[in-house]
């Protein structure tokens, strides 16, 4: 579906617009405010980075002289200045992405589509990738992102889209879809697993709620439709004379929430998010 | 000065963006972007100097072993049949050269730099037409080299020098507008083999059933039918013309006009073909 509103695929129905420009009538106009960064990078493999750079600069009407200052400027903020000369078969798929990424900021365009920018990067270099993203949000862009991930899109998003086979199923903020699905829980361990019938009496006078026990490891969670509570259930505790090893409140992940709107796991589905 | 604030805030007016966007390139833009392109494809070529092995080897090979082989059963000696065949290899080694633009293309559309290039606000004829610029210097090559070789093993052109070079410019402007072909073929086939593939089906037939390795007169009439109508056929004539004569003949005329009917109908196949893929 992105790389038919980037003009890659002919639109098989319906009709598409982007700051009120039609995609199929005038496909010119759209390549002109989106930059596309795909999944594969879409870079010449057997230019420089700096040629690459320099390329789409110029095809995109930039002088060359321009063309060269861009280039230069956007390797260095993408820290790729040291390998800018070297042939881009050494490159790793990060500093491959990178450049991608960087190949469609040269005319600083109001739309970034970035179809799944991190998949298959390590953890370090998809942390790279995540701040780069928030700075282009900072600066004013529009970035509409695909994601399989959905501590990503609960990361990055404003709006979060859940797509399940080709259709459009949810869309808010990430903390509305979530509160959608269910409550906030508080997660306790005990330092003495004996005392876990005590605590969950406690919590069930303080919050009327029923605890799920795992009384092997000495841990309950509690369902907590008012955060504010947590506290009150862990004064009430001490009061008690229970010692707590570890206390968490957490709130439903995007996977929960994806599993409960489609019913079955993220496996051909892609989850999309509008960051704006 | 409170506009200034504006640009680096977080909304920007999508109207004002809209409405600095052009609805098509210009033809200066296509200009410009053609020639990036053929920057790219000489990049390419320079870094890959093994693609020049075929606009090397071969006008060197075919043109010795075809004067030595059909000189004396077609013209009688050698000497006699290289006027003939001279400009017959030339067209040969020209419709090779654009044999490799349609493979290459087609390669390299498998690329994913291609997903950028569709991506991009350029006109769609740009990719075709770049890397076909930067040919005009492998038909360059191949010419002089086929030419220097006949010289070598004995060939005088009478045309002379300005003959020559008008036979060697016919040339490429030939090899050039016939590349189409094998671009719009390029564009629609499913891989570089069977561009492969069918290019050598066209080719064979294009340049054998021609006047390029022999009289015209020897073939039975209604080969003769085709071979008339042939581009190929004219355009060896009309190299003839010029190199042996230095004259510019009506077969000079024909040549052009076939040319320009091939780009004139195979460059819009070509990029239409090529906007709808992928």
């Amino acid at each position: 579906m992105l790389r038919m509103l980037a003009t890659l695929l002919p639109i098989d129905g319906g009709r598409a617009e982007i700051f009120g420009v039609d995609v199929r009538r005038e496909p010119h106009r759209i390549r002109q405010l989106v930059g596309v960064t795909g999944q594969y990078a879409s870079v010449d493999e057997d230019l420089t980075a700096r040629e690459n750079l320099w390329l789409f600069a110029r095809l995109q009407g930039l002088t060359s002289a321009r063309a060269k200052s861009i280039a230069k400027d956007l390797l260095e903020r993408f820290g790729l200045q040291e390998a800018a000369d070297r042939p881009l078969s050494q490159f790793s798929g990060g500093m491959r992405r990178r450049l991608d990424l960087a190949s469609s900021l040269i005319t600083r365009p109001p739309l970034i589509f970035l179809d799944e920018p991190t998949t298959g990067l390590d953890p370090r270099t998809r942390g790279q990738m995540w701040d780069t993203i928030r700075e282009l949000v900072t600066e004013g862009s529009t970035i509409l992102l695909t994601t399989q991930y959905l501590d990503e899109a609960d990361q990055l998003a404003d709006r979060v889209a859940v797509i399940d086979r080709g259709r459009k199923v949810a869309e808010d903020t990430p903390d509305a879809l979530k509160s959608q699905v269910g409550d906030s829980a508080l997660q306790l361990g005990l330092v003495d697993g004996s005392d876990i019938a005590l605590a969950a009496a406690v919590v069930r006078r303080l919050l009327g709620e029923e605890p799920v026990l795992t009384p092997e490891s000495g841990r309950m969670n509690v369902p907590l439709p008012d955060p504010d509570r947590a506290a009150d259930v862990l004064i009430g505790l001490r009061e008690a004379g229970l010692g707590i090893s570890s206390v968490s409140v957490a709130k439903p992940t995007l996977d929960e929430v994806f599993l409960a709107l489609t019913g079955h796991g993220a496996d051909d589905e892609t989850a999309m998010e509008a960051a704006r | 000065m409170t506009t200034m604030t504006t640009l680096g805030s977080r909304r920007v007016d999508a109207s004002v963006l809209v409405a600095r966007t052009k609805p098509r390139s210009s033809f200066r833009d296509t200009w410009v972007q053609t020639m990036a392109m053929a920057w790219r494809a000489l990049k390419k070529m320079v870094r890959k100097p093994e693609q020049f092995v075929d606009v090397i080897i071969q006008p060197l090979l075919f043109t010795a072993m075809f004067a030595f082989i059909f000189g004396g059963a077609v013209s009688g000696s050698v000497s006699d049949y290289l006027p003939v065949l001279i400009p017959g290899i030339l067209a040969q080694t020209a419709l090779t050269v654009c044999m490799a633009t349609g493979v290459q293309l087609r390669e390299d559309m498998d690329k994913g730099v291609f997903d950028r290039f569709k991506s991009l606000p350029i006109a769609r004829i740009a990719p075709l037409a770049g890397p076909m610029i930067a040919d005009l210097i492998r038909y360059g090559i191949a010419s002089v080299l086929t030419l220097v070789t006949g010289l070598l093993i004995g060939y005088r052109p009478g045309g002379g020098v300005l003959g020559c070079v008008g036979g060697v410019l016919l040339t490429v402007v030939a090899g050039w507008s016939l590349a189409w072909i094998f671009t719009w073929l390029g564009t629609r086939a499913r891989s570089a083999q069977s561009v492969q593939g069918i290019s050598m089906m066209i080719m064979f037939p294009l340049t054998f059933l021609s006047n390029a390795f022999v009289p015209a007169e020897t073939l039975p009439g209604w080969l003769q039918a085709f071979v008339k109508v042939n581009p190929v056929s004219h355009v060896v004539s009309a190299v003839r013309d010029l190199f042996n004569d230095g004259t510019v003949t009506a077969e000079v005329g024909w040549a052009v006009a076939g040319c320009a009917v091939v780009v004139a109908v195979f460059a819009p196949l070509a990029v239409r073909s090529y906007s709808r893929k992928m």
